[in-house]
């Protein structure tokens, strides 16, 4: 056997043309795998870090994949709102560390506009608790003189080319109404974030106070007729926000958790609810997670075709490869030695194919990982083959070593039905 | 040497017989012309006789043994060790270099390489010698089969088949891609150095010119007991 090992690198060589064609086209189905595998993973990595360091998000009562929904992806709306004074109450739990109070509802050319406090770039945390930074600028004041403030996440700021001291207006709602726009009103751009892979980075951030000022004149989702307050004006009247749409609560320990939630589930002056992040993450993403089936249903069509195509490869190689397994079987070479000698060389290019489809997969994620983290704010990670990876490559190695016997074993019956005449 | 006894054969999943032989044999060291048509089963007689194809039956005899006694693997070893086999064409590796393809049957069979080495040193020197016995110049054993003319190729599977002195040379037409001065050499060459090994020749051919210096001849039509179909 020894001796035939000489001769298949031989013949193989030989054949390098077509054989490489092969090798090129597993090792682009696992590339295709391995990197869909990559990203299924850090898809929902990105997913579930989009919030971290938060105990509690606490809300009107609803749903919790609905609270999560507009509390920190700011999609859809809120049903009702919360008090000011009710977060006020909560945030006097002596368990409770920290209260940063969310106003939402307004939009900015489509991204959702967030009425905040300065505190919440300190506690906001997201990923493995990393904090957010500042790529240029710095947070609004939080007193009267930064009133028309706004810090900009990093996609606003990019798509649409925002520097420091831009000045923007924003829409009422989510802006699909003509005229209702916050136009008397322009803020400044004081701060830019750098990209989170996280809703942030979709997000204008301004004060609570601000978004009480734009809406002083405003009664019922529109302008009230004949009154008009200025924004200097603004500032003389009681901005302390009345009602917020959601809160992040902090605690001091983690034990403190479900207690907190309960005195809040149970408050008396209003319904509300409190809910884990992480655990109406999951919840969120067995809703949207579909697609990711999808993907990994896609990515084992991709692997089927391409040994689909290995085999047809080797198969049609066959018929210009009988002449020279009739000379092998003349000169005393078995049919076993001819099966042998196929499933060496599939084996062998399926090896390598995987191999340099694992090499480029790295690649890939080396090369182009910081455009995508920038690009589409999914942070792939350049780490170890998980456990799916693994059972992908072995996948691909053992389909297609399978694969090389089928052109194996038509080999071994040909060559036994042939003779010593391939002709025939 | 060899021994044919009440051989039938059929192709498999063929309703009828190609090859019906009640007797035949072949002598050590005898050179045999087997003449007959296209088409009359001289290939066919060929793979029975190195056990590549197993009678239906009666048996077929190499060196005592039948083909048909021996296992698959077994028969792979006895044809590696006592059968030397040149075909009409094609009976290189192209990508392999002339002492290459010579010295291939000892890559499968520890008794040529062994009788290859005791008879010249080691297996390339062996090789070397039987290139240099069938006249292909030095220049062109280690270039790849592929470059080199169809005469030369012929020459090149001749030495492989003698390579290790194997009992038994089966020749299936292989002059039949050469032109007539490139054949007579290359009969003379093939019969010489069959000679020099001590090898029995089956040769098969459909051209009656070339019978001449061998020791018999037989007609496989007068042979085989199948009659030849007559094409409707």
């Amino acid at each position: 056997m020894s001796g035939l090992l000489g001769l298949a690198a031989r013949s193989a060589w030989n054949r390098r043309g077509t054989l490489s064609l092969t090798v090129v086209s597993i090792a682009l189905a696992t590339l295709l795998l391995l990197s869909f595998e990559r990203m299924r993973t850090d898809i929902r990595d990105s997913f579930t870090s989009a919030v971290s360091g938060t105990d509690l998000v606490v809300g009107a009562r609803t749903g919790p994949v609905q609270l999560m929904l507009y509390a920190i992806f700011h999609l859809g709306g809120a049903t009702n709102n919360v008090r000011m004074d009710s977060v006020r109450e909560i945030a006097r739990h002596r368990a409770v560390e920290w209260v940063v109070p969310m106003s939402l509802g307004d939009s900015h050319r489509g991204f959702a506009v967030l009425g905040t406090t300065p505190a919440y770039f300190e506690r906001f945390l997201y990923g493995d608790r990393q904090a957010l930074a500042f790529a240029q600028g710095r947070a609004f004041s939080g007193d009267l003189d930064g009133l028309y403030q706004a810090v900009v996440g990093a996609e606003v700021a990019r798509r649409l080319g925002y520097t420091l001291g831009r000045q923007v207006t924003l829409s009422h709602g989510s802006g699909a109404i003509p005229g209702a726009e916050h136009a008397d009103k322009p803020f400044t751009v004081v701060g830019i974030l750098a990209p989170t892979g996280t809703p942030v980075d979709r997000t204008v951030h301004v004060s609570l106070e601000a978004i009480e000022a734009i809406h002083l004149d405003w009664g019922g989702g529109a302008p009230m007729p004949g009154v008009h307050i200025a924004p200097e004006q603004a500032r003389k009247f009681d901005l302390a926000p009345k009602q917020v749409t959601a809160a992040l609560l902090g605690l001091k320990g983690r034990v403190a958790v479900f207690a907190v939630q309960r005195h809040v589930n149970e408050y008396a002056g209003e319904p509300l609810m409190a809910v884990l992040p992480g655990v109406a993450l999951d919840e969120l993403w067995d809703v949207v997670g579909v697609g990711e089936r999808a993907l990994l249903g896609l990515s084992a069509m991709v692997a089927v075709v391409s040994l689909a195509g290995l085999v047809a490869v080797v198969l049609a190689g066959l018929n210009e490869r009988r002449r020279e397994l009739a000379v092998l079987r003349a000169v005393g070479a078995g049919p076993r030695h001819v099966l042998w000698l196929l499933a060496a060389e599939g084996a062998l290019v399926t090896l390598l194919g995987a191999a340099l489809g694992a090499l480029l997969s790295v690649l890939l994620v080396a090369a182009a990982g910081p455009w995508i983290q920038a690009r589409f704010g999914i942070g792939l990670q350049l780490s170890a083959p998980t456990a799916a990876q693994w059972g992908l490559l072995g996948a691909v190695l053992a389909a297609g070593f399978a694969a090389s016997l089928v052109p194996g074993i038509r080999a071994y019956r040909l060559s036994l039905a042939d003779g010593l005449s391939p002709q025939g | 040497m060899i021994e044919i006894r009440q051989l039938r054969y059929a192709w498999p999943r063929a309703g009828h017989d190609v090859l019906a032989i009640d007797a035949f044999e072949v002598a050590a060291g005898e050179r045999v012309f087997v003449h007959g048509p296209s088409g009359c089963g001289k290939s066919t007689l060929l793979g029975l006789l190195a056990g590549v194809l197993l009678p239906r039956e009666g048996e077929v005899r190499l060196l005592g043994r039948s083909w048909a006694s021996l296992s698959g693997a077994r028969r792979d070893a006895m044809r590696a060790d006592h059968v030397g086999y040149i075909f009409q064409q094609f009976n290189l590796l192209p990508w392999l270099d002339a002492v290459g393809n010579v010295t291939l049957p000892c890559r499968f069979s520890s008794t040529r390489r062994q009788r290859a080495a005791a008879a010249a040193g080691d297996v390339e020197r062996a090789a070397a010698s039987l290139l240099a016995r069938v006249g292909l110049a030095e220049r062109d054993w280690h270039r790849p089969a592929a470059q080199l003319s169809v005469g030369q190729q012929q020459r090149v599977a001749a030495a492989r088949a003698l390579i290790g002195a194997p009992e038994v040379v089966i020749a299936d037409e292989p002059t039949s891609a050469l032109d007539a001065p490139l054949r007579d050499a290359f009969m003379d060459l093939l019969l010489g150095a069959c000679r020099d090994a001590g090898s029995a020749l089956v040769f098969v051919s459909h051209d009656e010119r070339l019978a001449a210096p061998f020791d018999r001849r037989v007609s496989l039509p007068a042979l085989n007991r199948v009659r030849a179909e007559v094409p409707t």
